[in-house]
């Protein structure tokens, strides 16, 4: 008998012998449920991996997304972000504005830390000073407050250093320590890089959470256990969490193939066919915040041509660039038909987008050459195309399709793609005529990221990824008035006529919104986020 | 032999200085940790600070000089990525890769000198050509191969073995060991076998030509004609003259196999210096970067004057010759 088909007996036959033990199991099961005391919780663990691994357990000693979201199992901020991505209450219940630059905020009575300590005001004003202490890394995930004010003990003033609309957003992601368990463990201060203090806070965790930290190994596993006097009810049945990081797509795939692991976030993109069609296992997508687009060169010459006029000062040429783009082939040939092509610069669930803007130019290679003549570049021109190899979904890839369209148009590509540890740096330093970049608009989750980052002229604390000279008026007394004001549908509308003058004068070239896909047994429940947000919080285990 | 050793201490610190040199001009263009480290939409005064309290923002001749100073003092800074002593993150990963190392090279010799004798004493046997066809596949498979295939194997069809991982292990003061646990001796097997097999392929083919040449030299001959048995004749006699060059390899190849290990400690998940190395590299963590390359450097030269030192004790000529 040839080898293949002897195995896939084997396999048949073990696999038969298995759902008759997992029938006998559940039936027994289903004995034992009846016997059991209706109290008695079942235990259940989930395993689960990822390719980085947290940088610190600290807090405020990191600006790291992935280390915030396993640090949201163990700590609770203020306020928090829902199934639906809205804010809801968390360890604050109520807010309200009592002048522009002073916010109130009601805490919630009863809540424990996983020590036993209560939570009050004082934790929370301790959190706000350790957090703004000029070594803590992170202090600038809440620049605009000045200080935090005791009122009472379950009561709270934020001072600010002016009118914020944002506050509640920059909040969402600031935990609360326990003042006394840092006091207690001398680490009231926060770690600092240049002075060498590594703190107790570093490698041990205590917040109000769904999860207690039981061990904290880098790069080898961090595992929680269920808080059973969390303040909140639970929606989700998880006992046990392990979290094992595997940076090698392959082995982390063959984790879960193997039932070592019990789901991956994210899954590599080329195995998710694999893993989809394997018995037992599923993947779940979900499109992400994340767009990818190309920035352009607004300054008076390209690197690429140095001492003859920027062509891409003109609108025309811009918009031809964009003409000569086929999305649609990306979308398909590029992404595998997993993203979605956009024609704006925030994704659908970000406040100030708009549906109308969220149409990309249409591909057409005449149009284009049109709008090249019309300008003046009959024969087209010479750019540069600097892109990631290492950061974005298929980023190079992209870019590889991307010269070959332009040059069809007849512009002349000068393609450079490199590792993001040397690229970002290119960017920053402008030395870029067209460049990739994703933009989240995290952790805030609004338009007013990408007009403060990158719409707005760079100056002082504004157009800090704006390195290549884009200057507009419009775009600045846009972003400014939405900085300021308290009111969210007039906010709404400015950050909306910034996204609508940037499309029309083709500033940017959106290309579309990546997905984000997870892997995981079939038993297991649990929603992706499009901020790529693991919330076990919400999971179940069957 | 002191002034062997002396002129080997010497040359050791050359190179040590040399190392540092090149470790501190190539991070220059590794790519810059501050924007790594900031937030997507930090501000220019944001990453301005940063750069400052990184002292990134001095010349680099002052960089240098400070980088030099605290090595001297035996400080290897602060990983930029957790804030945490990189001494202290080498010192939690050095076990498990030296762990790792140990049972490939254990492995490499007890499979690689038995299987290269056997190889030389029966050229023509059918065993002796498959062990040299296998071997060739042995020393061409690159290791992130050999590993994904084992992991397919042995762990996805077969469910024997972990993919990935340690293990439990256990705290021996500031040592852990995955030797006393079910569970970590399960781990070890993949990552040692995927590290060994490149190294029993060497060891086989080294001995065995080393064995074919020692066979034909004339005191063999001699002493097969004064009718010594052949057990002893090939022991005793030829074996012995044939390690020396096995120990030198066997020694510099710790060092590579420590090396290597970063190929393999990324494959199967391996929570040693290697896999610290790979992710300080993405995340443009120098200092983490730097000791690893000091760390390196410094085990190579020190494995190679421990084999100097092997040579001379197993060699009484070397032992008066200077250096």
């Amino acid at each position: 008998m040839p080898l293949a088909k002897q195995r896939k007996l084997q396999k048949v036959s073990r696999e038969k012998m298995m759902s008759r033990l997992v029938l006998t199991g559940a039936v027994a099961f289903a004995a034992a449920g009846f016997l059991a005391l209706p109290s008695q919780v079942e235990a259940k663990t989930l395993r689960w991996s990822s390719q980085g691994d947290i940088a610190t357990m600290d807090p405020y000693a990191h600006t790291e997304s992935f280390t915030s979201n396993m640090q949201h199992h163990i700590y609770d901020p203020l306020v928090r972000r829902n199934k639906e991505l809205q804010i809801e209450p968390a360890l604050a219940t109520s807010w309200t504005i009592e002048a522009p630059d002073r916010w109130r905020f009601k805490l919630r009575q009863g809540v424990k830390f996983h020590d036993g300590r209560p939570f009050t005001a004082d934790d929370v004003v301790a959190s706000v000073a350790r957090l703004l202490d000029p070594a803590a890394r992170a202090r600038g995930n809440l620049s605009n407050v000045k200080e935090a004010v005791k009122v009472d003990d379950f009561t709270v003033d934020f001072v600010l250093n002016g009118p914020y609309p944002l506050l509640l957003n920059d909040l969402s992601g600031i935990f609360i320590m326990s003042k006394g368990w840092l006091e207690a463990n001398n680490a009231l201060k926060p770690g600092n890089t240049t002075t060498g203090v590594t703190t107790f806070a570093s490698t041990n965790a205590n917040g109000t959470g769904p999860f207690v930290l039981e061990t904290y190994q880098p790069d080898n596993r961090t595992v929680m256990n269920v808080n059973p006097n969390w303040w909140d009810k639970p929606v989700h049945n998880i006992t046990r969490i392990e979290f094992r990081p595997i940076k090698s797509d392959a082995t982390r795939v063959a984790a879960l193939l193997s039932g070592e692991i019990d789901m991956m976030a994210p899954a590599p993109l080329q195995d998710l066919a694999r893993i989809g069609g394997a018995d037992g296992f599923k993947v779940v997508e979900e499109p992400s915040l994340r767009l990818i687009f190309l920035g352009l060169n607004h300054r008076a010459e390209l690197q690429a041509e140095p001492g003859k006029p920027n062509p891409m000062k003109d609108k025309r040429v811009r918009q031809a660039l964009w003409h000569a783009i086929d999305l649609d082939t990306i979308h398909r040939r590029v992404m595998r038909a997993k993203s979605r092509n956009v024609g704006t610069m925030v994704a659908p669930p970000i406040p100030g987008y708009s549906a109308a803007l969220d149409q990309p130019l249409p591909f057409n290679v005449d149009t284009a050459k049109k709008l090249l003549t019309e300008a003046g570049y009959p024969n087209g021109f010479k750019t540069k195309l600097n892109c990631s190899n290492d950061r974005y979904i298929a980023d190079e890839q992209t870019c590889v399709a991307i010269a070959a369209m332009w040059t069809r148009a007849g512009i002349t590509v000068d393609l450079k793609t490199e590792s993001r540890a040397t690229y970002f740096p290119l960017v920053d330093k402008g030395e870029t005529d067209v460049y990739i970049l994703g933009w989240a608009t995290l952790p805030p989750m609004d338009s007013y990221s990408v007009a403060s980052a990158l719409l707005h002229t760079k100056s002082g604390a504004l157009g800090g990824n704006n390195p290549n000279g884009l200057s507009d008026p419009r775009l600045d007394d846009l972003t400014k008035k939405a900085a300021v004001e308290l009111d969210e549908p007039k906010r709404r509308a400015f950050l909306t006529e910034a996204l609508k003058i940037t499309r029309d004068e083709a500033y940017f070239i959106p290309l579309h919104q990546q997905p984000v896909a997870w892997a995981m047994k079939k038993n297991i429940e649990v929603p992706v986020f499009a901020d790529e947000y693991v919330r076990l919080w919400f999971a179940t285990v069957n | 032999m002191i002034r062997v050793l002396l002129a080997r201490a010497a040359q050791m610190l050359m190179v040590m200085a040399a190392v540092t040199a090149v470790a501190f001009v190539i991070f220059r263009y590794v790519g810059d940790p501050v924007l790594i480290m900031s937030r997507e939409d930090a501000t220019p005064a944001e990453k301005a600070a940063l750069s400052q309290a990184l002292g990134l923002d001095q010349p680099v001749i002052v960089q240098f000089g400070r980088f030099v100073g605290r090595v001297l003092t035996g400080d290897l800074g602060n990983s930029f990525r957790n804030q945490r002593p990189v001494s202290g993150l080498i010192a939690e990963r050095l076990p498990a890769t030296l762990e790792l190392v140990i049972v490939a090279t254990v492995l490499a010799l007890a499979l690689g000198i038995p299987l290269g004798v056997y190889c030389a004493l029966k050229p023509d046997s059918w065993l002796t050509r498959s062990i040299q066809t296998i071997s060739l596949i042995g020393i061409s498979t690159p290791t992130f191969v050999t590993g994904i295939v084992l992991i397919l194997i042995f762990s996805v069809w077969l469910k024997w073995l972990p993919s990935f991982g340690r293990g439990d292990v256990v705290k021996l003061g500031w040592w852990t060991t995955g030797f006393l646990t079910a569970s970590g001796l399960r781990s070890l097997v993949l990552p040692s076998v995927t590290l060994a097999l490149f190294q029993v392929t060497l060891i086989m083919r080294l001995v065995r030509a080393e064995m074919i040449d020692v066979l034909s030299s004339d005191y063999i001959r001699y002493a097969r004609a004064r009718g010594l048995p052949a057990g002893y004749i090939h022991r005793k006699l030829a074996l012995r003259n044939a390690l020396m060059p096995v120990i030198t390899v066997t020694g510099l190849q710790i060092g590579a196999l420590i090396a290597f290990a970063i190929v393999t400690e990324t494959v199967f998940q391996w929570p040693g210096m290697g896999l610290l190395f790979i992710q300080a590299v993405s995340f443009v963590d120098l200092p983490v970067m730097a000791a690893y390359l000091l760390f390196v450097g410094f085990m190579f030269v020190s494995i190679n004057m421990a084999v100097d030192i092997i040579y001379a004790l197993v060699d009484p000529r070397l032992r008066t010759r200077a250096a």
